[in-house]
């Protein structure tokens, strides 16, 4: 079984957040770079499905700072390949990402032909548009999103996916392969890999740099970002101050007299 | 050649979604704003009594067809393409809002891709800017909004829950229905079942009083912290996403996209960051209280009562004051 991880670098949300000059983007300098989150989970979803009937996991990105150690990291996970494709223009949207990405699977070899093609159903800045259902269609694939499970039957051609609906339902779906599917969250939380494991297979392995293909169509994104801002709310919470126990009081005091205590 | 604004109407397990009738409200005031008729696009099977409730739309294009009974991404965004190729030689939508929820995710994006259309996602509220329709997004968790505009029209606007109050978006009566035919094969994505939550221990969406955490509870030892304080206020606990990924809560104890909605008179978020996920299904709680100790963290601009600091502290410490509150009022009696 032949598995793809698109994977892609966000900016850490629980850091400090800065809009940059121009008003309309992050400001990135500063930020620190991470894998996007359910990203995370794609891959470890392909690294369980590989586990329990084997194959070869292939992890793409586009460069960004950090990623190496990401990559380096899922090597020591078990990915069997790690791409990172540079010399993309910065900043590039999702809409574009999509589109470099399926160039450079289409290009690559070895990758296809692939059975299956994940990536995080979701990241926090897929703005234009979010890459698996991108990818599927770049890639004339079908797409299935907001996926917790995938059963695969390789000889039949097909897989069955769990995938959420609101209030905890969920839905199984029989997808013919190869399909691309927006992983929500793996079977089992993404495993934890030791620094040790990460520096070792630094020496040992090593991570494919390739460059970004030209890009075919130009424009694709189509939307221009007039302005970004921290929300303008309009309220804010009363703050509570002071030490754990005087906030504590404070609070207790509010539930006694909303009749809550 | 007529313009005109659209929305798609989501519907899931026999009922509308109450983003569509949210979808509605902002949908009228964009096309008013316009000038322009507004437009509901119904998509189903042996649906078409659900327009009573439509009546927000000036007008309505009603697709049926067997294949669109469940709502599959790929079959969804292959009927609004051919009915958006037909429809546009007649009409002009300047603009298309198409739901972004579970139910919905990844049919906008398809639909954008296909026709070659800008799609603008995590959209919160539209407004018309010199003529123009210009979308306000959510970004990075709720840290960040954008405006955000385009040239090519129409974009489709993937709109999150929460845009308006969905109750002002539903007028039972029926718009005029114009039935529109479309030709779907058999696609290579099939829903075989749904599978219902199993019935938890607790139905937290009954609770008075829930206790939620999230990542700031760091571990799973950590939860008893909680549940002793739930048990002071006589409630229960429950989490956000994050919590219920790492298998420390069941997915009955969720509460947001994927998760229920939940209205208590009290909703302690202890150590949620409070991303759109999580707090369009607590935002109408009748009083939040939300400990981070991230200032930043966008929960406080929902909460009522906000302190910055670690849960890990703030915890014990509301467990012990409520307890020495407790004895206090014996005392006094």
């Amino acid at each position: 079984m032949n598995i793809l991880v698109a994977l892609r670098m966000v900016p850490d949300v629980v850091e400090e957040l800065e809009v940059a000059a121009d008003g309309k983007w992050l400001d990135l300098e500063f930020v620190r770079m991470v894998l996007s989150e359910s990203d995370d989970h794609a891959l470890e979803e392909a690294l369980l499905i590989k586990e329990r009937q084997g194959g070869k996991v292939t992890v793409l990105a586009l460069d960004a700072p950090d990623l190496d150690d990401v990559l380096f990291s899922a090597l020591a996970k078990g990915v069997d390949r790690a791409i990172k494709i540079t010399g993309a223009e910065k900043g590039v949207m999702t809409r574009e990402a999509a589109h470099v990405l399926a160039r450079v699977i289409s290009n690559v070899p070895g990758l296809l032909p692939a059975d299956l093609i994940l990536s995080g159903t979701q990241a926090y800045d897929d703005l234009d548009g979010l890459i698996a259902p991108l990818l599927g269609h770049e890639l004339g694939l079908p797409f299935l999103g907001i996926v917790t499970k995938l059963d695969v039957d390789l000889s039949a051609g097909k897989a069955r996916a769990v995938k959420e609906y609101p209030e905890g339902v969920r839905g199984e779906f029989e997808v013919a392969l190869p399909a691309v599917f927006g992983i929500q969250a793996a079977e089992k939380p993404p495993r934890y890999v030791p620094v040790a494991k990460v520096r070792a297979v630094m020496k040992s392995q090593k991570i494919e740099s390739v460059p970004a293909p030209a890009m075919e169509e130009v424009g694709l994104s189509m939307i221009q970002v007039l302005e970004m801002s921290k929300p303008q709310v309009s309220g804010h919470a009363v703050m509570l101050q002071g030490s754990p126990q005087e906030v504590s009081s404070g609070l207790c005091a509010i539930l006694v007299e909303r009749g809550l205590l | 050649m007529a313009a005109e604004f659209w929305v798609v109407v989501e519907h899931w397990g026999n009922r509308i979604g109450e983003i569509t009738y949210e979808a509605l409200a902002l949908g009228r005031e964009v096309a008013d704003e316009l000038g322009v008729p507004l437009r509901a696009v119904l998509l189903g099977h042996n649906v078409k009594e659900m327009a009573q409730s439509l009546g927000k739309a000036d007008v309505l294009t009603y697709v049926d067809h067997p294949l669109l009974s469940e709502v599959v991404a790929e079959t969804t965004a292959e009927a609004l393409v051919q009915l958006m190729k037909e429809e546009m030689k007649e009409r002009k939508p300047r603009g298309v809002i198409v739901p972004l929820t579970n139910v919905s995710l990844g049919v906008g994006t398809l639909l954008a891709a296909r026709l070659r259309l800008p799609i603008v996602n995590f959209c919160k509220d539209l407004k018309v800017v010199d003529g123009k329709v210009h979308a306000k997004s959510v970004l990075y968790g709720g840290k960040m909004e954008s405006m955000v505009a385009s040239d090519v029209e129409p974009a489709i606007f993937g709109l999150w829950p929460g845009a308006r109050k969905a109750e002002s978006g539903r007028v039972d009566q029926s718009p005029p229905i114009e039935e529109v035919a479309v030709s779907l094969r058999e696609p290579p994505i099939r829903l075989q079942r749904y599978i219902q939550p199993e019935a938890g221990d607790v139905d937290i969406s009954q609770q008075e009083v829930l206790v939620a955490v999230g990542r700031g509870i760091q571990g799973r030892e950590n939860l008893e912290l909680a549940e002793t304080l739930a048990k002071d206020l006589g409630g229960a606990v429950c989490g956000s996403r994050p919590v219920i990924d790492q298998g420390w809560m069941p997915l009955s104890r969720q509460v947001g996209k994927s998760g229920l909605t939940v209205k208590p008179k009290l909703y302690l978020a202890a150590g949620i960051s409070g991303a759109p996920e999580h707090t369009e299904g607590m935002k109408d709680s009748a009083l939040i209280v939300a400990v981070n100790t991230d200032p930043g963290a966008p929960i406080f601009n929902i909460a009522h009562y906000g302190i910055v600091a670690d849960v890990l502290e703030v915890l014990p410490a509301l467990h012990e004051a409520i307890e020495s509150n407790k004895g206090g009022g014996k005392h006094a009696a």
